[in-house]
């Protein structure tokens, strides 16, 4: 078993993407809850990561020409994969990519609209490398752990989300909805706490919440942006009432306002859905699923327990994540292994627990296609299949296959490592589940998995035996349903 | 491996069932359940079809004043007939071999089908459609029920789907769906070669073959990873299918062409799951019938042309219906960005040797306050059931009883399809 405590193992499972080498090092002396607060505190250590692309002793990226996340976004999806696996703030990671299945923007619509190096620009420029607005996904990662009345407040203001929700068009004569839906439906209080009348109101309110382009621009001109603008003449002035308070005084009603006066409707109506108590609770069912289980329901207490966090603390979202973290649900037995990976966490957590050596991101681009999720690309705004929906015959295929590709690659290094480690089946085991996690096995599948290792013939230890034998057995364990749950 | 065990899900529980898992055996158990040979092939397409730019009223007036963009010209429309009001209908000028197979009498459009009450959430209304229970759709779906009928044991590969989740409507109780979204890559990797490759893969079907009693979140990616094991050969034995049209090169004429190869093949899957998205057109669908919306039609025209004609070059249509359904219509007014927005009624299709083609059902009014429309004249309010069209597919198609897989008799009302 892993060289770490049982109960920090799982937390680097949840609040990170498990441990490689160097982590188990890192946190190999700590407390549960100095791991606990070192990772949620990561403000005070650098960000950093971004330079240690291309150093030798870290996974690589590939690329045919200059390597350039912030205008191509398949450059973007190693950064990304990069950074999961090397950060020292993985939880700022994490909450990147349940921010990012939250507010699902695709890649694919934003590259219909703008062309793929402006689209790859929106979604994952880093603030300050070119003109123009940081992309959204570093919204994420700048303010994910902040408020979330100001995080959402951003997303509405976020060009790619005017894009993505056809913002730009929503104008006083021709109020759009889709925006002023998915405020509602997926970013706030959910289907059942909204009616259809609501939804006009909302589009209404956003009229006029649309976009600008930087002068002279061109899809093909890095330092061209779009942003957002108000534009005060397209809102549409009357007063929208809502099924729901609006304000603290249990007004349903934005009043007349006038059209310079008018982006005050679409704050108004953020505060009160970023505050109302159903998208609390929301918020809590979904932190349940993501960092606790998705195989026991949402506990009420819990959900009651965390909304009030949510509330009490002016919707921050740090106080919420570390209240879960520590809160008796999350340490209970019953939420160890209790996840189903999304296909980022497997191919990471392989990538740290098997090897990197001379290994590059870029390979698992394709095949987290195939296991469902594309980063950059989830399926429509509701985000991604997520738990059971991971799974199917394809994409569980294409994990099996991910993890032939990776320890096929790591064969001569594994070979290498485990050559003295190797004196019996057994033992070999032994030393490569101090490396590999997966939920414990039942006797049938271990007892399978020591038939592989003398299927050849006797144990003998050679080094072909040991070099076959050990790539085969971590493509067994990394492949292995019980390596998907975390 | 002669023997192996498979594990069905239900809500997380696993089920055991054993069986031989020789191929040539499994395939005979496909064939031998239900009525022989007889497939379904549903086409889901993704976002909410605007239905009235698919079958185009083109002598409605009110259509051409609410969508002064975006209305299909009624010059350019491919001419259906009227409805029994003498509503002249016309389809999406893109739809050409959807035409050609309507003007065969193979093409059945059943017009306005919906629910009361129908949501406009994507996710709710897909859902609704995937379980055909408009108050409760969270369980299994429509189809899912269906495989669950068929004797046991069932076959591996008695449903395909190929897109990589399965949808509400193929999730079930005691039946597997193995997704097999690419076939070219639906193979077992391994670091090395011959022998050992081989026990690896052996070794993995042993280990998924483990109930893992007690767990039932295991058991159900034992089920995933068993079920690909399982189905390796039979899916390589699909790829080799040489087509007698050339396919369009899109995604969705390609997930069709794999559906041609695992029919003609002889794999005997009853249900084929294939979507393609693209259809919640908020914003620019294009004018004069052209742009976006008639992209979309095209690669649909075009596609399910494709397959229609493989089929009947291969003498299998007469086996073969084809479904096409979205999880609702669109506004009837167009909005300030050339797009339409969530509405109601729909337009179903159905296709094959054996439909009983034509126009089903009646056009609406778009003018408003016609009491064809709802929500304040907005949308298209639903005339048939589509859990009727469900139970007509059920009844007089696959041949089994749809009363208790729908929950209740839909069958009044059904449109004569077959």
């Amino acid at each position: 078993m892993s060289q770490l405590d049982p109960a920090i193992d799982h937390l680097l499972r949840r609040a990170g993407f498990g441990a490689s080498a160097a982590d188990v090092e890192t946190f190999r002396d700590m407390s549960l809850t100095a791991a606990v607060a070192h990772l949620v505190d990561y403000a005070g250590r650098p960000d950093d990561v971004d330079e240690r692309i291309g150093r030798p002793d870290h996974v690589q990226v590939s690329t045919n020409n200059l390597f350039a996340p912030d205008i191509d976004i398949d450059d973007a999806r190693q950064r990304w994969m990069f950074r999961m696996v090397h950060s020292r703030r993985p939880l700022q990671e994490k909450l990147a990519m349940f921010w990012h299945n939250h507010f699902a923007t695709a890649f694919s619509k934003l590259a219909n609209d703008s062309g793929t190096k402006q689209a790859a620009k929106l979604l994952a420029a880093k603030p300050g490398s070119l003109r123009g607005p940081m992309g959204q996904i570093e919204l994420f990662r700048e303010y994910g752990m902040g408020s979330y009345r100001d995080l959402l407040f951003r997303v509405s203001q976020d060009a790619a989300t005017v894009i993505w929700l056809d913002g730009q068009f929503n104008t006083k004569t021709r109020p759009q909805e889709n925006f002023g839906r998915e405020i509602m439906e997926l970013f706030s209080v959910g289907v059942g706490n909204y009616t259809e009348p609501d939804v006009y109101a909302a589009a209404r309110v956003f009229s006029g919440w649309n976009l600008r382009e930087s002068e002279g621009y061109s899809d093909n001109d890095m330092n061209a942006y779009k942003e957002f603008v108000y534009n005060a003449d397209q809102h549409e002035t009357s007063e929208k009432t809502f099924s729901f308070p609006i304000y603290s005084d249990g007004s349903k009603t934005i009043p007349v306002r006038s059209e310079s006066a008018g982006m005050q409707d679409g704050i108004d109506l953020i505060t009160a859905l970023a505050f109302h108590p159903e998208t609390a609770r929301r918020l809590a069912r979904k932190f349940w699923n993501f960092f606790v289980s998705e195989i026991v329901p949402p506990h009420p207490a819990f959900v009651t327990a965390t909304a009030n966090v949510y509330l009490q603390s002016g919707t921050r979202i740090g106080p919420v994540v570390y209240s879960v973290l520590t809160s008796p649900w999350f340490n209970d037995p019953t939420a160890v292994y209790a996840r189903y990976s999304w296909p980022a966490e497997f191919v990471v957590r392989s990538i740290k627990e098997v090897g990197w050596q001379n290994f590059s991101v870029d390979k698992a681009r394709a095949p987290m296609s195939n296991m469902g999720q594309a980063l950059y690309e989830p399926p429509n705004v509701g985000g991604w299949p997520l738990g059971a929906g991971w799974f199917s015959t394809s994409t569980m295929l294409a994990r099996s296959n991910f993890a032939a590709t990776l320890a096929s690659s790591q064969k001569g290094f594994l070979a290498a490592q485990l050559q003295s480690q190797a004196n019996s089946p057994q033992a070999l085991m032994a030393a490569m589940l101090d490396r590999i996690t997966p939920a414990p096995f039942d006797s049938m599948p271990q007892q399978a998995l020591v038939n592989y290792l003398v299927a050849g013939g006797a144990w003998n230890g050679s080094e072909s035996q040991v070099s076959t034998r050990a790539a085969g057995l971590a493509r067994l364990l990394v492949a292995s349903s019980e390596y998907q749950l975390v | 491996m002669n023997i192996s065990r498979r594990l069905f899900i239900r809500d997380g529980v696993a089920t055991v069932t054993i069986g031989l898992a020789a191929p040539a055996f499994l395939a005979d158990i496909a064939q031998a359940q239900g009525i022989p040979g007889r497939r379904l092939v549903v086409v889901y397409l993704g976002g909410g079809n605007d239905a009235l730019n698919t079958l185009v009223p083109y002598q409605d007036s009110s259509y051409y004043s609410r969508r002064p963009t975006i209305a299909i010209p009624a010059g350019q429309v491919l001419q259906v007939g009227a409805d029994a009001a003498g509503r002249g209908l016309g389809l999406h000028p893109r739809l050409t071999a959807l035409r050609s197979i309507f003007n065969e009498g193979r093409l059945a459009l059943v017009q306005r089908t919906g629910y009361a009450n129908s949501s406009r959430s994507h996710f709710e209304a897909g859902d609704i459609w995937g379980t055909a229970n408009p108050q409760n759709s969270t369980g299994s779906g429509w189809l899912g029920r269906y495989l669950d009928t068929l004797p046991r044991p069932v076959d591996a590969l008695a449903a395909w789907n190929t897109t990589d989740e399965t949808p509400r409507a193929l999730k079930s109780a005691v039946t597997g769906v193995p997704a097999i979204a690419n076939a070219a890559t639906y193979n077992f990797g391994s670091p090395n070669q011959g022998v050992a490759a081989q026990q690896e893969r052996n070794t993995a079907e042993v280990m998924a073959s483990n109930p893992a009693a007690g767990r039932p979140h295991l058991a159900l990616v034992n089920g995933a990873n068993l079920g690909a094991i399982e189905t390796l050969d039979r899916v390589a034995e699909a790829r080799t299918y040489t087509p007698t049209v050339a396919y369009p090169n899109n995604g969705f004429a390609l997930s069709l062409r794999t559906v041609a190869g695992a029919i003609v093949k002889g794999i005997g899957s009853k249900v084929y799951w294939v979507s393609t998205g693209g259809y919640d057109t908020h914003a620019q669908q294009g004018a004069n019938a052209g742009g976006a919306y008639a992209n979309l039609m095209g690669t649909l025209g075009d596609g399910l042309g494709a397959f229609y004609t493989d089929m009947r070059n291969q003498g299998l249509s007469n086996d073969t219906t084809v479904i096409v359904f979205s999880e609702f219509g669109r506004r009837i007014s167009e909005n300030g960005s050339g797009g339409t927005d969530h509405g109601a009624a729909g337009v179903m299709m159905v296709l094959g040797g054996s439909v009983r083609g034509g126009l089903h059902g009646t056009a609406a009014s778009l003018a408003p306050g016609n009491p064809t429309l709802e929500n304040n004249s907005g949308d298209v309010h639903y005339e048939t059931d589509f859990r009727s069209v469900y139970a007509r597919l059920l009844d007089g198609w696959l041949g089994v009883n749809s009363v208790p897989i729908l929950n209740g008799d839909f069958k009044a009302g059904a449109p004569a399809i077959f």
